[in-house]
């Protein structure tokens, strides 16, 4: 019954998508007040259907209900309940009804919160919700029923994908999705814009928060991602340019983009198609995002359970979605009367390069994650991976990083030269200082890192510049926002500089009590035991590690084997300290009955994740601070109506 | 600025569409073909890894009859499939040589025991370079060499049952 309450519920929810894309042609075309009334209730109750579709998956998930196919095929009755509960989630078919669930709370709160926004602009930005919902719906009706029943209905289920058995999939996947479907809130507003050739101030501000929701859940999600696989994947890395990594980055580089011009167009009235443009962009990265995951095109460690048919589908709802919009884009941007011009050097100026550089890294990262399918056409074989990347998108992020640095010191409109380099003179000494202290203490580190370390420690200094000599307490909190995102990033940057200037890593085979070292550790294997877990049983190692004289600590890595369905996974045990984390993983008995063991040693590279989690909160605060801030406008506008 | 640049993005995004339309078109073939087919075997000289069976040298294949070069492991599933096939190509009288990847002498005697025994040599290659030389990626692959000690072709994979006659006819075509 719960299940087909829940199918219902997605008919229902799919059927209002339809009537509140007719509300809303009929309302713009022929300016019908009526039709155009309707379209916000209609909004409101079919987020409302979407969500009620998923608690009842999630019920069937917890229930374990074998009659139901979708948790025959992802779950079992021993699984944990936690991974029951996000295991709902953890396919295909469930992953893509959280999609369309978030994207439906998202137009209800829509057509709930916003009021400054000129209706016609809201109404259509309700209407291309609806168009992108309506298209999502029909995919899980007829492409991806998560409620299809199992017959026969077997005893138990297939389990879970072992490597899904973390806390990080009840976190990654709902973040990041939030993050993507957010993103599709700020298309919806462009599209809106453009239908009613609207694209000013108020559209900025309109959209604002909703680019700085979705871009807040995109940074979570991807540095919980890094972190994720750089401890479940037990390769000591925390970012391997993997296609569907690169899937996140490229609608979080183009909504960074995106957040930045919008300031230009809510603060000063600039760069209007431009920005428009950057939020169709910003939705078709994470429109590729879910097709590269679902299609099985490129091969990913993402590639749980692919089906080419679907990856078909999501690629048609791209074409009509994005492709419609751009037309609508051409055709009607020209008619947009251009904005406020600035001055080269100005906070504008800084800015848009801003905005390039993101661009050309945001291109590098969609030619090197797609150049393999490009070159399949012509008969060659190859993968794209960290080398090419690192290579093209480090530097050109470094450039970025300096420019980080400055933008926030500059004026608007216009600035002059030397009193910019002046404003920097404090944190271009604090970067030539620990260039200096590197090249003198730690020789023959590679030039990116070394350049990296630099730029961090200048752009730490230059991010906390805006408050010098300002009422701290004054301050409003979305300056705070950006001084802490900006820090964030040059926090995460000397992470990863450290990381790969500075970690040791050593493998080993050893046996027991043989003493083995890593960086300044020395680690010592006391015994391997079975042990027994849920639905795992498992070898553990107790390692005993000491950094020179100070005091022992145990690590105990695990070998995991579960039983359904059938793997082997290596679960690693991390040491945090303060200065960095010493990282270790269990392999395979050798013949000599040594043991196989993975030791790193990575100095700060919690700054990475650390720095990622300061970028978000920076977000947040932004967030907080401008909502607070439109709050008081409109109020102040009710109060001059009344 | 120019009204058709404004149609510079849809374009771009009809590029950016044909090509991932291409590629989900284009059949996926992951397997990894070896860039020796055609080409004579490289030198190489493995040991013997089980007792009483020779070790495997590329000296051994030219100039003879056209035979087998089998690349397997006791550690691999596929190969325990395969290994009624290769028992049964022997049987019809074809030479079947063996590289052992990454395998240890008790684990290959237990698994020969257990699964039949088609090889003449079995080379012990320690650290799978012989099986990269050859341009094989995987266990089970198999090389088809013809007399003059050339590869004629590289099976991806388990042999199954009906491969075995297609075999047969091309070890007889390339005598």
């Amino acid at each position: 019954m719960i299940a087909e309450a829940g199918l219902a519920a997605l008919w229902f929810a799919g059927a209002l998508a339809a009537l509140q894309l007719i509300f809303t042609a009929i309302g713009i075309a022929k300016s019908h007040d009526e039709a155009m009334a309707a379209v916000r209730p209609v909004a409101v109750v079919q987020g409302l259907l979407a969500v009620a579709a998923m608690l009842l998956l999630i019920t069937v998930f917890m229930q374990s209900d074998m009659s139901v196919q979708l948790v025959v095929d992802n779950s079992h009755s021993d699984k944990p309940l936690l991974y029951k509960f996000a295991g709902a989630w953890g396919n295909h078919e469930g992953s893509m009804l959280l999609w369309v669930t978030i994207l439906g709370v998202a137009g209800g709160a829509v057509a709930l919160l916003e009021r400054r926004l000129d209706n016609r602009t809201l109404i259509a930005t309700l209407g291309a919700q609806a168009a992108i919902a309506l298209g999502f719906y029909t995919f899980l009706l007829f492409s991806s029923n998560p409620f299809a029943r199992a017959n026969p209905v077997p005893a138990d289920g297939n389990g879970l994908n072992p490597l899904l058995q973390d806390p990080g999939l009840a976190f990654h996947p709902p973040t990041l999705y939030i993050g993507y479907v957010g993103i599709s809130v700020a298309f919806s507003f462009a599209v809106g814009a453009l239908v009613t050739r609207d694209v000013g101030p108020a559209f900025a501000r309109a959209m604002r928060p909703w680019v700085l929701g979705a871009w807040i859940f995109l940074t979570l999600g991807i540095t919980a991602g890094s972190y994720w696989a750089y401890y479940e994947l037990g390769w000591g890395g925390w970012w391997f340019w993997d296609p569907v990594e690169n899937a996140s980055l490229m609608p979080w580089l183009a909504a960074t983009a995106l957040l930045h011009s919008v300031t230009v167009l809510a603060t000063r009235d600039g760069l209007r198609a431009w920005t428009v443009m950057l939020a169709v962009v910003a939705f078709s990265m994470s429109m590729i995002g879910t097709f590269l995951v679902r299609s099985g095109i490129l091969t990913s460690v993402h590639a749980f359970a692919v089906d080419p048919k679907r990856g078909a589908f999501i690629l048609a709802l791209l074409a009509i979605y994005i492709g419609g919009a751009l037309i609508l884009f051409a055709a009607r941007v020209g008619t947009v009367r251009a904005g406020n011009t600035f001055e080269a050097v100005s906070r504008e100026g800084a800015l848009v390069a801003n905005n390039l550089l993101l661009s050309v890294v945001l291109g590098i990262v969609l030619i090197g994650t797609l150049y393999p399918i490009v070159a399949a056409a012509f008969g060659v074989q190859l993968s794209i991976g960290p080398p090419f990347f690192d290579k093209t998108a480090g530097p050109i992020a470094l450039i970025l990083v300096a420019i980080m640095g400055a933008g926030p010191l500059m004026r608007w409109r216009r600035d002059g030269a030397t009193e910019v380099l002046k404003r920097m003179a404090v944190p271009g000494g604090v970067a030539l200082i620990t260039l200096a202290l590197f090249l003198i203490f730690a020789p023959g580190i590679g030039i990116l890192p070394l350049l990296g370390l630099t730029l961090a420690a200048g752009l730490a200094a230059a991010s906390v510049a805006p408050l010098w000599k300002r009422d701290l307490r004054r301050t409003p909190l979305f300056t705070w926002g950006m001084v802490v995102a900006h820090l964030g990033i040059a926090v995460s940057l000397a992470g990863m500089a450290s990381d790969s200037a500075f970690t040791r890593q050593e493998l080993v085979a050893t046996r027991l009590g043989e003493p083995q070292h890593v960086g300044p550790f020395t680690i010592t294997l006391d015994s391997i035991a079975p042990v027994v877990g849920p639905n795992y049983s498992a070898l553990e190692a107790t390692l005993t590690a000491r950094r020179g004289d100070g005091s022992a600590f145990t690590l105990k890595p695990q070998s995991r084997f579960f039983a359904t369905p059938a793997t082997v996974t290596s679960e690693s045990a991390i040491a945090t300290k303060l200065d960095g984390q010493l990282y270790t993983v269990l392999g395979q008995q050798d013949e000599q009955g040594r043991w196989q063991l993975r030791l790193w040693w990575k100095p700060f590279v919690t700054f990475i994740w650390l720095g990622g989690a300061l970028v978000a909160l920076g977000g947040a605060l932004s967030l907080l601070g401008r909502l607070s801030r439109e709050r008081r406008a409109w109020k102040r506008e009710e109060e001059a109506l009344a | 600025m120019k009204r058709w640049l404004l149609w510079l993005p849809f374009l771009g995004f009809v590029l950016l569409f044909g090509i991932v339309t291409f590629g989900l078109k284009a059949p996926t073939d992951r397997t990894v073909k070896s860039a020796m087919v055609g080409k004579p075997l490289p030198d190489f000289t493995l040991p013997a890894i089980v007792p009483g069976k020779p070790g495997l040298s590329s000296a051994d294949f030219a100039p003879g009859k056209p035979r087998l070069l089998n690349v397997f492991a006791s550690w691999c599933l596929p190969c325990i499939a395969e290994a009624p096939q290769l028992m049964a190509l022997k049987q019809a009288g074809v030479e079947i040589d063996a590289v052992a990847v990454r395998d240890t002498p008790w684990a290959l005697r237990d698994f020969l025991a257990r699964n039949g025994d088609p090889y003449a040599r079995i080379g012990d290659d320690k650290q799978s370079s012989v099986q990269l030389s050859i341009g094989s990626s995987g266990v089970p692959e198999t090389f088809l060499i013809d007399a003059q000690g050339r590869i004629i072709e590289q099976h991806i994979g388990d042999i199954r049952a009906d491969d075995v006659p297609d075999i047969l006819a091309k070890l007889r075509a390339a005598r």
